[in-house]
């Protein structure tokens, strides 16, 4: 873990200055402080704070209806929010025991798969921006626009998307969304692939981050990381396949890992896993088309909301709304953990249910926090800068950090 | 799929901790044992280290607190052996009045954190902790938000109050 | 015809070679065109900030190219995302650092009123603790609106006067929030 020395307090010669990284500072992405002490520019120790944007979201949750829940879980990871909400209704799914159609799996890992890319373009991109290349982000942040069109089709908003519904989607995709992502697999590419050429054999952007903050799997596995920095370690945990969730078992695709987890590793990794994206998103596209075309919700009606013109015609419809909304239909009284691989990690959701309309007991195992608490051990030995670069390849969302 | 049962993961545990794991449950098949805060730390340490099992990752620890019951703070741990692709949900139940726990930094550095997320919500004190200070809410808080008691919208807060709608 | 927009002049006396103008206007169109923001991005809206600074919104054609996470070299606290208690003294050390000429821009629901979060953590409304110039509701508001929001702060910066610090209605409104 230390590939630095680290000067201890018995040299009467050292002098230890404190630094502030503060809650507010352009290097860290989002509020959370880490006060250093630095021996020159030497980091000898640093106590973590965070906590600075806590929202209560597990307090809230045990007052909202399971429906109502989706725009909390927009705003955890809210860089690629449509995995938190398809995570999210997947938990609420297997807890009502919901089969889940196969066009509906199909369409939920075109947008999760969009969203894991909208994820690494920033983390990778703002990587870039720390290290002082700010041309790769500006580039790649067009292609986040593009993504953000195609979540606008299917749930009108752009960032906190609350796309979906528990049974599959609102609305079905229709042919706009469709063009747009095939046009994004085409553009999308050659972009990625100026992006890979920019950066991977650049020698001052390989200089910055080989070797920095290397972790051996061991230590890795003993944070509990997950995700993107644990694979670059080495671990091939990747909760896509090995507990393969929506369909993930029917696709062909590779889970990059990397060697000694340092952050250059940790970048490849990222880059990897967009091009693996790109080839499951072009996998659905072609198993959509096998399938009915207007199926894009499950048949449960005790769950889904019916549309609003059967609502205003038709009396059972009628009937469900004001269950649903209301609360009148039981929900088995049990507990039930699932977990999907954000971009992040392992983003996991721990239900526990009362029979009710609300949980009684609703925990998200959140990937930022987990992996942000190894930092401070971390960067003990390191370079100011180093460290600044590590705190930008572990991509802390304060968002989920804080919860 | 995994590559153990859950009933032999279940016979293997009984095996060594027979009278000490009750209210074994499998929602959704994930195996749920309750056990007691004597016996926690041996039963993590067994689940790590035996060859077999190898339950080398701590998924999470949170906390529950149900307040009619006898024992009211629950604190539940989740460990997956990814050699086996298996999961199990380890609970501890303790009374209101003195809710202390061993901790289990001892066999994961993971731990720290998701104690310290325990004991500023829940209030539960881990005995053996490194550091044990409040996490995510201000430093000041004396009181311990998640449990069912505390409010959620903030008591001091008065223009939100309105006669038919509540807040 | 070309298309290119120009900003419109204030009004003025025009003759051959010269432009007669009273300063404070001269002063609040130069203030105007040269925020210098501080992006207090907290959360999401912190984001959306981002794609509005980013090529296709452009921010900085209107006159806020260079970000300063400096409060003492910033003009305009853009408070964008979720204000917690925890982070309510942060907020009002990094304003009370800022230097005259100072506005505040409030973006999204969370920093305007505590948005969805009505909980015992979130500040409900950075106006509790700084005064405010611009709300931008929200969540998130989009890039048209962030930068809606931005020409309403120009147009306060146009059209007050040249030493806002010294008028008595501001300097009640800093002491209501403890500010001298």
């Amino acid at each position: 873990m230390q590939n630095h020395p680290v000067y201890t307090d018995n040299d009467p010669q050292t002098e230890y200055s404190t630094l502030n990284l503060g809650p507010t500072h352009p290097a860290t992405h989002g509020v959370f402080q880490n006060v250093l002490t630095l021996d020159g520019e030497r980091i000898v120790s640093g106590v973590s704070t965070i906590g600075y944007i806590h929202r209560a979201f597990e307090k809230i949750a045990e007052h909202r209806p399971f429906y109502q829940i989706t725009p909390l879980t927009d705003r955890m990871n809210y860089c690629s929010s449509p995995i938190n909400n398809m995570g999210w209704h997947m938990t609420v799914e297997k807890l009502l025991g919901i089969q889940m159609p196969k066009r509906v799996d199909y369409m939920r890992i075109i947008i999760m798969e969009l969203a894991r890319i909208s994820d690494h373009i920033i983390c990778n991109g703002v990587l870039g921006v720390d290290t002082g290349a700010f041309t790769g982000f500006l580039y790649m942040m067009k292609y986040r626009e593009d993504i953000y069109e195609i979540y606008e089709e299917i749930c009108g908003s752009r960032l906190t998307t609350n796309v979906g519904r528990i049974g599959g989607f609102e609305r079905n995709f229709n042919h706009i969304l469709f063009e747009k992502t095939r046009k994004f697999l085409k553009e999308f590419p050659v972009a990625l692939k100026e992006f890979e050429a920019l950066f991977n054999r650049n020698r001052i952007f390989v200089d910055r981050t080989k070797d920095v903050a290397a972790v051996t799997a061991e230590d890795a596995l003993s944070y509990s990381w997950s995700g993107p920095l644990l694979r670059a370690a080495g671990v091939d945990y990747d909760v896509r396949a090995m507990e393969p969730y929506s369909s993930y078992d029917e696709f062909d695709f590779e889970v990059p890992v990397g060697t000694n987890g340092d952050v250059y590793n940790r970048f490849l990794v990222r880059n990897e896993e967009m091009w693996q994206s790109l080839r499951l998103i072009e996998q659905a596209l072609k198993k959509i088309e096998k399938e009915p075309s207007d199926v894009f919700h499950a048949d449960v009606p005790e769950f889904y909301l019916p549309p609003k013109e059967d609502v205003y015609n038709n009396m059972e419809a009628l009937i469900y709304h004001f269950k649903i909304v209301m609360g009148e239909i039981p929900t088995p009284n049990t507990e039930v953990y699932h977990s999907v691989e954000g971009a992040n990690g392992e983003l996991g959701f721990y239900l526990v249910n009362d029979g009710g309309r609300s949980p009684y007991r609703l925990h998200f195992r959140r990937p930022s926090f987990i992996n942000y608490q190894m930092y401070a051990p971390m960067s003990r030995g390191m370079l100011l800068s180093d460290a600044i670069i590590n705190m930008s390849s572990l991509n802390i969302i304060a968002g989920e950090l804080d919860a | 799929m995994s590559k153990i049962t859950n009933e032999e993961l279940l016979s293997s545990i009984k095996g060594k901790f027979d009278a000490d794991v009750t209210h074994v449950s499998e929602p959704f098949g994930l195996l749920t044992l309750e056990t007691s805060r004597e016996r926690i730390i041996d039963l993590l340490t067994f689940l790590k280290t035996d060859a077999a099992l190898q339950f080398i990752y701590l998924t999470d620890i949170t906390a529950i607190h149900y307040p009619e019951s006898e024992k009211q703070i629950g604190i539940i741990y989740h460990l997956h052996s990814l050699v086996n692709n298996v999961r199990i949900r380890i609970k501890v139940f303790v009374a209101d009045g003195d809710v202390t726990m061993p901790t289990a930094t001892v066999l994961w550095n993971g731990a720290n954190w998701m104690e310290r997320e325990t004991y500023d919500f829940y209030g539960v004190v881990f005995e053996g902790h490194p550091d044990l200070r409040r996490i995510l809410n201000v430093d000041d808080m004396t009181v311990f938000p998640m449990r069912k008691e505390y409010p959620l919208e903030d008591p001091n807060r008065v223009d939100k109050r309105d006669y038919f709608f509540g807040r | 015809m070309s298309d290119i927009q120009i900003v419109e002049a204030p009004p003025g006396i025009e003759g051959a070679g010269f432009f007669a103008t009273s300063l404070d206007k001269a002063v609040g169109l130069a203030r105007s065109y040269s925020l210098w923001p501080l992006p207090f991005a907290t959360s999401c809206c912190g984001i959306e900030f981002m794609a509005t600074m980013a090529s296709t919104y452009d921010l900085s054609r209107f006159g806020a190219e260079r970000l300063s996470f400096s409060p003492r070299q910033a003009d305009l606290l853009m408070v964008m995302g979720t204000i917690s208690k925890k982070m309510g003294p942060v907020l009002r050390q990094v304003y009370l650092q800022m230097a005259e000429p100072r506005w505040v821009l409030a973006m999204g629901a969370c920093a305007s009123s505590g948005g969805i979060f009505d909980t015992y953590s979130v500040l409900q409304g950075i106006d509790e603790i700084i005064p405010v110039d611009v709300y931008i509701p929200g969540c998130p508001p989009r890039p048209e609106a962030v930068i809606d929001g931005f020409i309403q702060i120009q147009k306060l910066v146009q059209t007050e006067s040249l030493r806002r610090r010294d008028t008595p209605e501001y300097q009640k409104l800093l002491a209501s929030y403890g500010i001298q």
